[in-house]
Formats: C-alpha cells, sequence, structure tokens
C-alpha cells in the first residue's frame, strides 16, 4: 500500500510542479490576449486596462496563481477571455472528443501489435520478418503531418471517408443509430493516421521484449515439458516481456490527450488540439494551461496505471516493495 | 538393446547473414555419433563454441538437427512431428547453467515443480502439490519454502528447484547443461552429491555438458571431448583422464582447477 501511496504522492507534486511552471511560463511570454485590442484605434487604451484589470491580468504573479489554483478547487479552471466562459467545461467537451479518437487509436493498435510482434520475433531474420521491418521502418520515418495529409488526400479523391469534423451537417436529424454510425465514418481517417503513427513504435518494441525472453532457459524448460506453441508464446514469453510493454502502454495511455493535437488540427476533429492552437495563437493563456494540466494528468495517470499493472503483474516488484 | 540413447551421424547446419547482406552456412555439429546406457553418465566436454549446447538442444527435441538419427529408448525421435514430440518430450528433461534465467520469476516454488505436470495434463491440482512436495524434498528445499519465488532463493538452491522441476515428469534422460559452471565451489559439490544420489535412487541416466573436465571425471562413466562440432574423443571417463589421445583434451583437463595441478598434469606434447 505505502508503495501506491508513495507513487500518488509523486504524482500530486508532479502535478504541483508542472501548474506552477506552465503558469510562469505563460506569463513570462511576451503578449497577451489583450495586446491586439491596443491597435484597434475604436478601443480606448482605458477600456483595455479597465478589461486587463476585469481580469486580473496587472494583479502580481503569485496572486494570480493563487486565485488560479483557487478556481481550479472550485472546478474552472480559470476563465477564458475568447469564449467568455470557465476554461474547465469547455475543456471537457473537447478532452471527450480527442479521447473518444484516441482510445480507439489506441486499444487498435495494440491489438495489432501484440500479434504482429511476437509473430516477427518468432520468425527473427526469415522473409515474414524483414518485410515487417521494412514496412514498420517505413512508417517510423514518415512525419504524422505528410501521413495525415496523404490520408486526407485519398480521402478526397477516393470518397471513401467523410473528409472532416465530427458529425455530418444533417446529424440533428439523424435515428441514434445513424447518429452513431455517422461519428464512427467521420472517426476512420483520424483513427487509421492515429494507428500508421503508433503502430510502428509499438510493433518493435513487442518485437524485441518477446525476442529477448524467448531464447531464456525457463522458456525452453517449458517447451521441453511438451507445452503448446500458442500457450507458450502467449502465456510464457509475453508476460515475461510485459514490463517494458506495460511501461509503454502507461506512455500510450499518458499520450491519449496530446498524441492527436497535430491529426486533429489536419483532419479538423472538433478535439483539444484545434481549440489549443487557437488558444496559443491567441494567447488564451488560461486555456492553454489548462490543456497542458489536462495532457500532464494522463501522463501522471497513464504512469500511475503502468505501475499498478508491473506491480500486479510482476512478483519480483512486490517482493521488493515488501522488502522495503 | 542395453543404450538408452543413441545418436548416429547428427549434424546442423545454420544459415546466417552476413552484414553485407551475403550468407554463409555454419557447421555447428558434424558426424556426431555416441551412445548412454541406462542409468549411466556420459560427459560432454569442450570448449564454448564447441557444439555442447546445440547438441542438448537437438537431442531435447528443442532444434531439429539437419540430418543424422537420435534414437531414445528404442524409439527414432528425428522425424517426429509436433503433437508426437509432446509425448517424447517427458522423457528427456533438461537443467541450465543459469539458475537466475532458467525458472519462471513469476511461480512460486511449488508452482514451478508442477508446471510440468500441468502441461501434461498429469494428476489433479492435490496431486500435483503433493507430488510438487515430495519432489522438492527429493532436492533439499524444505517445506516452508514452497511458496517462495525464484528471486528469493540462493543459486544452489534455483539449481535444485530446477532439477526438482525436471524430476517431475519421470524423465528417462537428464541433460545437464552446465548445470553446476555457474554455482562456487561447494556448492557445485553438493548439487554433484545431489545428482548422484537421485541417478542411484532413480536409475536417471546423465547426459552431463560441462567444461571443466575435474567435475566430469568425478560425475561420469564415459566422456566424450568435443571441438569444432565434432567428437573428437570417446571413451571411459579413467581412460581419457590418464592417458589423454587429443591436444585438446589434454589441454582442457590441464584447465581444470584442482590443488597440485601442475604436478599431476599430463604433458602437453
Amino acid at each position: 500500500m505505502t508503495y501506491f501511496l508513495r507513487r500518488l504522492m509523486q504524482a500530486a507534486f508532479l502535478l504541483i510542479g508542472v501548474s506552477i511552471l506552465t503558469f510562469l511560463f505563460s506569463a513570462l511570454a511576451p503578449g497577451n490576449y489583450f495586446d491586439e485590442m491596443r491597435l484597434n484605434p475604436q478601443i480606448s487604451p482605458e477600456t483595455v486596462a479597465a478589461l486587463r484589470a476585469q481580469y486580473q491580468l496587472d494583479r502580481p504573479l503569485p496572486l494570480r496563481y493563487g486565485r488560479w489554483v483557487n478556481s481550479l478547487l472550485h472546478g474552472e479552471m480559470g476563465f477564458s477571455f475568447a469564449y467568455n466562459s470557465p476554461v474547465a467545461p469547455l475543456l471537457w467537451v473537447r478532452a471527450r472528443n480527442t479521447l473518444l479518437l484516441t482510445l480507439t487509436a489506441t486499444v487498435i493498435a495494440w491489438a495489432l501489435a501484440l500479434p504482429l510482434g511476437i509473430w516477427s520475433a518468432t520468425t527473427l531474420g526469415r522473409v515474414s520478418d524483414r518485410v515487417l521491418s521494412g514496412v514498420t521502418s517505413a512508417l517510423l520515418v514518415v512525419p504524422d503531418l505528410p501521413l495525415a495529409l496523404a490520408l486526407l488526400i485519398l480521402a478526397v479523391r477516393s470518397g471513401w471517408f467523410p473528409t472532416g469534423g465530427m458529425v455530418s451537417v444533417a446529424f440533428e436529424n439523424l435515428s441514434p443509430i445513424q447518429k452513431m454510425r455517422d461519428i464512427v465514418l467521420h472517426m476512420e481517417l483520424p483513427v487509421i493516421a492515429l494507428v500508421l503513427s503508433a503502430l510502428p513504435i509499438l510493433v518493435r518494441h513487442v518485437r524485441s521484449a518477446v525476442a529477448d525472453v524467448l531464447e531464456a532457459p525457463f522458456l525452453r524448460a517449458a517447451a521441453s515439458h511438451g507445452i503448446r506453441r500458442r500457450t507458450l508464446l502467449y502465456r510464457y514469453a509475453l508476460r515475461a516481456a510485459a514490463n517494458p510493454l506495460i511501461s509503454l502502454f502507461g506512455f500510450s495511455v499518458g499520450a491519449l490527450l496530446s498524441g492527436s493535437l497535430l491529426v486533429e488540427v489536419v483532419m479538423s476533429w472538433p478535439g483539444l488540439g484545434p481549440l489549443l492552437l487557437e488558444a496559443i495563437l491567441a494567447r488564451d493563456f488560461y486555456v492553454v494551461i489548462g490543456g497542458v494540466l489536462y495532457s500532464t494528468i494522463f501522463l501522471v495517470a497513464g504512469n500511475f496505471l503502468a505501475d499498478v499493472l508491473v506491480f500486479w503483474a510482476d512478483p519480483r516488484i512486490r517482493t521488493r516493495a515488501a522488502a522495503k | 538393446m542395453d543404450r538408452l540413447l543413441i545418436v548416429e551421424k547428427l549434424e546442423k547446419r545454420y544459415e546466417c547473414t552476413r552484414v553485407r547482406g551475403t550468407k554463409k552456412e555454419v557447421t555447428a555439429l558434424q558426424d556426431v555419433s555416441f551412445s548412454i546406457g541406462p542409468g549411466s553418465t556420459l560427459a560432454l566436454v569442450g570448449e564454448s563454441g564447441s557444439g555442447k549446447s546445440t547438441l542438448a538442444l537437438c537431442i531435447a527435441c528443442l532444434d531439429r538437427p539437419t540430418s543424422g538419427r537420435i534414437v531414445l529408448d528404442g524409439n527414432e525421435i528425428t522425424s517426429l512431428d509436433e503433437k508426437q514430440l509432446r509425448e517424447v518430450r517427458p522423457q528427456i528433461q533438461l537443467v541450465f547453467q543459469d539458475p537466475a534465467r532458467s525458472l519462471n520469476p513469476r511461480f512460486s516454488a511449488l508452482e514451478m515443480v508442477s508446471e510440468p505436470l500441468l502441461v501434461q495434463g498429469r494428476l489433479d491440482r492435490r496431486e500435483r502439490e503433493n507430488r510438487a512436495r515430495v519432489l522438492l524434498a527429493q532436492v533439499g528445499i524444505s517445506q516452508d519454502k514452497g511458496l517462495q519465488k525464484a528471486e528469493e532463493f540462493s543459486g544452489g538452491q534455483r539449481q535444485r528447484l530446477a532439477i526438482a522441476r525436471a524430476l517431475a515428469l519421470k524423465p528417462k534422460l537428464l541433460i545437464l547443461d552446465e548445470a553446476l559452471s555457474a554455482l562456487d565451489c561447494s556448492v557445485q559439490a553438493q548439487i554433484a552429491n545431489l545428482l548422484i544420489e537421485l541417478q542411484a535412487s532413480l536409475g536417471l541416466t546423465y547426459l552431463f555438458i560441462t567444461h571443466d573436465f575435474g567435475m566430469a571425471g568425478h560425475l561420469a562413466d564415459d566422456i566424450a571431448v568435443m571441438q569444432h562440432g565434432k567428437i573428437v574423443e570417446l571413451g571411459a571417463a579413467g581412460k581419457v583422464l590418464r592417458a589423454p589421445e587429443q591436444e585438446i583434451t589434454r589441454r582442457l583437463i590441464l584447465a581444470a582447477p584442482r590443488l597440485g595441478a601442475a604436478a599431476h598434469a599430463p604433458k602437453v606434447v
């Protein structure tokens, strides 16, 4: 139990640290949301100063941080200048859309990576392994942006997928099942882009972790007992190779909010990506801080989940934790 | 038919790809022939890379030889398919060099030792556990350590666990692949004595793979010396130790650690 308490304490300190640093860097960055107003001759400097005072941008930094923490505790996470509303509900709607996309992509990517990586590890050096390695290398060197653009071009030319947004224009008139189908259709393209971008790294990690344990004497001993090959691979080898893969899984959970930003922007998915991009360009400072904090919470939660899973999966960690 | 294991003209070749992409054939075993009688021990001695472990894997049916025959208890096992091998595997068990890596770190001692019985679908849960307890006692692991994981045992105890696990399926042939090499001297002696006791009580046959001639002389009835994938010398242990015929045998005997080695060592010509 102390193992988890220690991990939770570390996570709490990390979140506090990230919030302070993000707040500090955002405040120190030149310019703010009201600077553009100064260029507008129709808005008097007094009005701009009054707006700055209204949103308390003229107060000292520690005081502003204190007020932001207070609003965080009240579930608001500050106030968006551009949307004129509390940040938390604004972010939550977008985060929900992002999660729908990234959770689906993560599940599909892992479901493909595990059998592909294991297959590749068991056929190490053979033609099938080389072909798969070639494909994953090719995908690895293609950055997300050209990959997403290429898929977009394919969608436009072929007409197989809707090419932007999350729903069709006539969404409101559809029945619940048609609505669900419409969302799934719109998800296909960004999900493919995200899966293709995550898959090569996952396949390579699974391949290397499984190939490493396949030579372990305890697996040879199990093989000599007459164990079935499928059981040997999926129950013994995969479990033995699990620790680095669980850590990687923690990272992919951590990247659920931040990993799809570029794809969302390119494919006009109404997730956190476009919102944060707009907020950064407009210097809508509390939205940016909220977005960073959301991503950090996911990263910390992903790592915590990985710790819990490793603790559950590996008796050696339990023994060491108990010994401490 | 008084031989338990007969190996005839065994060959194993690997194809490996060089950095430039060209292929090279490596011969790991070449024209290897020998036999072991039931209840006896053959020590297979050789330097690292001489093909000892490849031979062990071929005999244990964990790797397929390129050509040649392996006959166990009158049945040829070289060309069996995976389903038929499942019946044969329990008769040949292995104990590996590295006790730390040869045990599943996720299993308790009892689970480890009863695992082969579970894999083979023998006995029900309670019977498996009882048999595992008997096996642990047989190799000198106390009952109260049954729930400990591999990490909580010393090197010697882990090797005892590996031996207990290998005995679970009542094998006819036990392949000890450098099973004593990673242990310190006093533990080596304890495990060697345990092996001798088990052989006497259970009538086991050992293929003892080592590079240590001292231990080979202590445990084996016969000794085969391997070099570059071939058996270059084979004979009764006493004869090979007293009057080695090959240069490599003399070198390996000289390399064996013992007190006053220089005085008793055969001369290198």
